[in-house]
């Protein structure tokens, strides 16, 4: 596939300059057929992705209720905000979920793509077992992971008795809840960040490996002065893509496992907008909080651009 | 998800032998929480919470429950739909767009494309409040409309085909338009025909995770007949919260599309995620 071809692809120069050198007529045919290729595409996203964007901050500074009641009333949801230790709880929730989720997550995923990058008999089907998880709705992991985790009878509450942990109640204790749902995540996005890693794994050229070991490398060397370094791109995407992606997910399936409790200790701050917009009806409010989730993303996203001077993202034509 | 190196003969070794225990360990694990759903499917309200892991006397019996109690195959029709429709649509589109934005040459060209990398940046979680107001003030709520135009338009199918133009040769498109076709023409009968393998490996790709969306369907109807199967297994669990039988019975029709899908399409699906993985 494309994973090999560099990332920045030129346009050739012998074709820019042809086409400069048409006349004006058809530079405004093409003018033209781009403006109506882009039409449906960029009106559907002005309508229903920009404006929502815009909308997030506006709606913060009203008070809307479920039946459309709309009325000004300046910064009262980002003063409620400040002061709702629900907001810092469900704040402080999803930052543990990200500090937790994003580092395991990374060293799990690159295990298991170093490991399916093996040879042996099978490994196609480890490396399909790894990834189907991913395939299956939030909704139905949630289930099951509840069916496996009922108190007492549930599998995994069977094993845990058999090992001496009997007792335990983990979707019905707040820091066992949250550990179920930091677990589950992993289980199911481990096979997509395993894919990305194996590809990235694949692209680095064998000999390179042949070389290290004709000089004497050792496994752990050869991880070290070459793996690592080769891999840093993929990391880097991996760390950006999944940090973002954690921060704002989890919300179906902490839907479907355990309604954000007990005791709120699940309440990801996706799922208290949830909350508060579509079950106690306060839309202003629920805007207030998203709008600030969505400044501090873009604020992450700014960064992380920065820092990597948003080259290897964009592919400018000249 | 076959490469070549894994044909390849192998030795069997000490660490092969090693390889494959480690792996088989994990990989049953891995899938033992599915495994544990299909069984409990086949399994009597009683058995069900049995601590054997197999059934003891296997019945159908869940399913049948399932599809006359609840209108299941309706849930399941509405996903169908409405997934196909959203994939065929934004497909054709993102296609559109990105062919403009990689091949024609107008002004703004390099800003727009960044303003659409961006939107890339905010995902439905995060202003699921606006844009249901913006829906509803739109009088899409509860409709099929609802469920389907807001789903057709993210900016990341578009940015993975205009990777993807970049990357084309453009000599077929030249020699078309040197004899005078329209752009038009060029797009459908040129670039279209090219793209059948991203098309293919993203219309999988985007059909899964439309099969599997809950959130925005949940949000965006309340009529039982526009239930997709997410919001209605959920909507089961709620209902016969005790029957496991029942509720893994469901979960198991719901899961299974997707299951096959990907046996069938393992490899699309793959190749959509190291494409999209690597830019």
């Amino acid at each position: 596939m494309t994973t090999t071809d560099p990332p920045v692809t030129r346009t050739p120069r012998l074709a820019r300059t042809a086409g400069r050198a048409v006349e004006s007529p058809m530079r405004r045919r093409e003018r033209r057929a781009a403006f109506l290729f882009l039409l449906p595409d960029s009106l559907g996203l002005l309508v229903f992705v920009a404006l929502p964007m815009v909308l997030a901050i506006v709606l913060g500074f009203f008070s809307l209720d479920g039946f459309g009641h709309l009325s000004f009333i300046g910064v009262d949801n980002y003063l409620r905000m400040v002061g709702d230790p629900q907001f810092w709880l469900s704040l402080r929730i999803t930052a543990i979920y990200v500090v937790v989720v994003v580092p395991v997550m990374f060293v799990v995923s690159l295990a298991l793509a170093l490991l399916v990058k093996q040879r042996f008999p099978g490994v196609g089907f480890v490396r399909s077992a790894l990834f189907v998880p991913y395939v299956i709705s939030l909704v139905v992991v949630g289930l099951v992971w509840q069916f496996l985790l009922i108190d007492k009878v549930g599998v995994i509450s069977r094993a845990l008795e058999a090992v001496g942990l009997g007792g335990i109640s983990v979707l019905g204790s707040p820091n066992t809840a949250l550990a179920a749902v930091v677990v589950i995540t992993i289980w199911f996005q481990m096979g997509y960040y395993m894919i990305i890693f194996l590809a990235g794994l694949q692209d680095i050229p064998s000999e390179f490996y042949d070389a290290a070991r004709v000089d004497g490398a050792g496994p752990w060397q050869q991880f070290r002065t070459i793996t690592i370094p080769l891999l840093a791109p993929t990391s880097f995407f991996v760390l950006l893509t999944s940090s973002i992606a954690v921060a704002t997910g989890g919300l179906d399936l902490v839907y479907a496992l355990t309604k954000g409790g007990p005791a709120s200790s699940t309440t990801l701050i996706v799922y208290f907008i949830y909350e508060q917009a579509f079950l106690f009806g306060e839309y202003g409010y629920a805007a207030a909080v998203g709008s600030t989730l969505l400044v501090l993303l873009l604020l992450w996203s700014g960064l992380m651009f920065a820092v990597t001077r948003g080259g290897r993202f964009s592919n400018v034509d000249d | 998800m076959s490469t070549t190196d894994t044909r390849a003969r192998t030795r069997f070794t000490g660490r092969t032998a090693g390889l494959m225990a480690v792996g088989l360990v994990l990989a049953l694990l891995t899938i033992a929480p599915l495994a544990v759903m299909i069984l409990g499917a086949f399994k009597t309200e009683t058995d069900v919470v049995a601590p054997e892991l197999l059934p003891t006397a296997p019945t159908t019996d869940n399913f049948f429950y399932v599809f006359t109690e609840v209108p299941f195959a309706r849930y399941l029709l509405n996903s169908f739909v409405v997934s196909a429709v959203i994939t065929v649509v934004a497909l054709w589109f993102h296609s559109m767009a990105a062919y403009a934005l990689a091949r024609l040459r107008f002004r703004g060209r390099e800003a727009l494309f960044m303003i659409i990398f961006s939107t890339m940046l905010v995902s439905l979680p995060v202003v699921m409040v606006p844009t249901f107001v913006v829906v509803r003030t739109l009088g899409l709520v509860d409709s099929y409309g609802g469920l389907i135009i807001p789903a057709i338009f993210n900016a990341f199918g578009i940015f993975l085909l205009r990777q993807f133009y970049i990357a084309l040769p453009r000599e077929l498109e030249e020699a078309a338009l040197l004899d005078g076709a329209s752009y038009w023409r060029v797009y459908w009968n040129v670039v279209l025909p090219l793209s059948r393998p991203i098309l293919s490996a993203l219309s999988v790709f985007f059909f899964l995770a439309n099969w599997n969306a809950f959130l925005w369907p949940l949000t965006i109807t309340s009529s039982p007949t526009l239930r997709t199967v997410q919001v209605g297994i959920a909507g089961f669990q709620q209902q016969y919260a005790g029957n496991w039988n029942y509720v893994l019975a469901a979960s198991t029709v719901a899961a299974l599309p997707m299951l096959a899908i990907f046996v069938f399409f393992q490899r699309q699906i793959v190749e959509s995620i190291k494409t999209a993985g690597f830019r």
